[in-house]
């Protein structure tokens, strides 16, 4: 439904009407936005001495490599082993096995219902505090095991979205169970799941902000560094989360474009779906 | 074992993490319906700002809007301080008072989302119908489409409220004492039984998530049969 059908076409009244409620909302909305920024100018937040540094070479490069490439690196990792363990779990958890089945929808199951902070913590002691590069693999197993459950489930949607017809036909020509998984079924399925994959890839790049509890790499450490050395914490902060956004609205822009090129206009994976926790049983919606 | 011995500790730990997540999922409920209200009404105004916030909220990490409200927010005269309640055992206090609003703001943007995806699955004729016996906007919408819209999305909002369940972990980072950051104590204190804590503690957020996953289920089921 469109917002459209939600609302006459107003009449002369309703014009009028909704013309004040125009300017009463704007109003409003503008004193936030005054209340917000006033109070950051006057605490001096706005000052140039605390944005220098993001105007300064030097540390815009600081900014940019060592935050925001090592966050991108932890994504991108995550995502690449997030990808493998999806695809073994996902084929895992469609086997014909029973004994193969259900360990794959108990560990999914499992990586699913538990916080990745949780999960990263523990990575955390288990590969040992002390060494460096500890934080960094201990967020990207983490985000590797959570994403790689959902994905699993995100695999087994897609292959169910391909009409039921090719399945048949694959069998009908006389192929194999494996090929007709890989030949026909899978490459199918990815073209469907492509747009929840990079949807996925956001939820990857958001929880790399987690790293900050386990003292990881990466945007949160910079931010860190960078408020103590020149005490512009709010500043950072709003560096940092725009940092953020802009990478994660391209993801959604790219993903829009995925989904209209190889999708259509209608998601038959709903990842709300494939977010839950009803997990096996498909409770309508997603075909 | 250090889980047992301590096993009040564990529960306590949980407690915190269980009224998180009840206070800031009914909270995030209320915020996210206003916001889905917002986003669809007739006031251009409204539908910006609504879109606007929703855009930056999902796309900001939860560790940054925690980190807006433990710092930020005092510079805009928002603190926590008078937050002095002690129930039992537990204490909440500042921390847990920011906590609640930065879980409530974060989630509220996905609340609008699930419960968006719900009115545009209200069929068409139903707005429609309202419509022609002259309901205005607000009737249109309390007394027939969001009604019908809360039914259709109670599965993505239940899986919007199991987010919820899990981000709760991530007061532990500002101060918390609920189950992730005393999961940390403990394996800070009892370093050889990392194994055993992990899976004490993975075990109590599948024990609330299955629980709550559970009523979804049947409140879908009980809704779907009173549609049909």
């Amino acid at each position: 439904m469109s917002a459209g059908v939600l609302f006459d076409a107003p009449g002369p009244r309703t014009i009028r009407r909704h013309r004040i409620y125009t300017v009463v909302a704007g109003l409003a909305v503008l004193a936030v936005l005054a209340w917000i920024v006033g109070s950051l100018y006057d605490d001096g937040q706005f000052a140039y001495d605390k944005w220098e540094v993001f105007l300064t070479p030097k540390y815009l490069q600081v900014l940019l490599v060592d935050g925001l490439l090592n966050t991108l690196k932890m994504a991108a990792l995550a995502i690449l082993f997030a990808a493998v363990v999806g695809f073994a779990l996902g084929v895992g958890k469609m086997s014909e096995h029973r004994f193969v089945r259900w360990p794959s929808w108990l560990v999914v199951e499992f990586f699913r219902a538990i916080p990745v902070l949780l999960l990263m913590v523990f990575a955390w002691y288990f590969i040992g505090i002390n060494s460096e590069s500890a934080s960094f693999w201990a967020v990207v197993i983490a985000l590797a095991l959570y994403n790689g459950a959902v994905l699993a489930e995100v695999l087994r949607a897609g292959v169910n979205a391909v009409p039921k017809g090719q399945r048949e036909a694959a069998y009908a020509v006389g192929l194999r169970k494996t090929q007709v998984m890989n030949i026909v079924l899978l490459p199918q399925a990815v073209k469907i799941m492509l747009p929840s994959i990079i949807s996925q890839c956001i939820v990857a790049l958001k929880d790399t902000a987690l790293g900050q509890y386990v003292l990881a790499p990466g945007l949160t450490r910079v931010y860190k560094q960078i408020y103590l050395e020149f005490d512009n914490r709010i500043p950072t902060m709003i560096v940092v989360a725009g940092l953020y956004i802009a990478v994660n609205l391209l993801l959604t822009i790219l993903a829009t474009y995925a989904q209209k090129k190889f999708v259509g206009e209608k998601n038959p994976i709903d990842l709300t779906r494939a977010g839950n926790m009803d997990g096996g049983q498909n409770t309508g919606g997603a075909a | 074992m250090a889980v047992l011995d301590n096993f009040d500790l564990y529960l306590r730990a949980f407690g915190y993490t269980f009224f998180l997540f009840v206070v800031a999922g009914l909270l995030s409920l209320l915020l996210g319906t206003v916001l889905v209200a917002m986003r669809v009404g007739p006031i251009a105004v409204l539908r910006w700002a609504a879109t606007t916030y929703v855009t930056l909220a999902r796309n900001t990490p939860l560790v940054i809007v925690f980190a807006f409200f433990s710092f930020a927010a005092p510079v805009l005269g928002i603190t926590f301080n008078w937050l002095d309640v002690h129930i039992g055992r537990f204490d909440f206090t500042a921390f847990f008072g920011a906590a609640v609003v930065s879980l409530t703001l974060y989630t509220s943007s996905f609340v609008c989302e699930a419960l968006r995806s719900g009115v545009n699955a209200v069929p068409l004729g139903q707005a429609e119908a309202a419509r022609a016996i002259g309901l205005p906007f607000g009737g249109v919408m309390t007394q027939v489409v969001l009604p019908q819209a809360f039914r259709a999305s109670i599965p993505p909002l239940a899986s919007v409220q199991i987010a919820l369940i899990k981000n709760t972990s991530v007061a532990a980072v500002f101060g918390v004492a609920e189950a992730t950051a005393q999961m940390r104590a403990f394996t800070n204190d009892f370093a050889s039984e990392r194994t055993a804590i992990f899976i004490a503690f993975a075990l109590g957020y599948i024990v609330i998530v299955e629980l709550f996953s559970a009523l979804s289920l049947l409140l879908e089921r009980r809704y779907r049969a009173a549609a049909a």
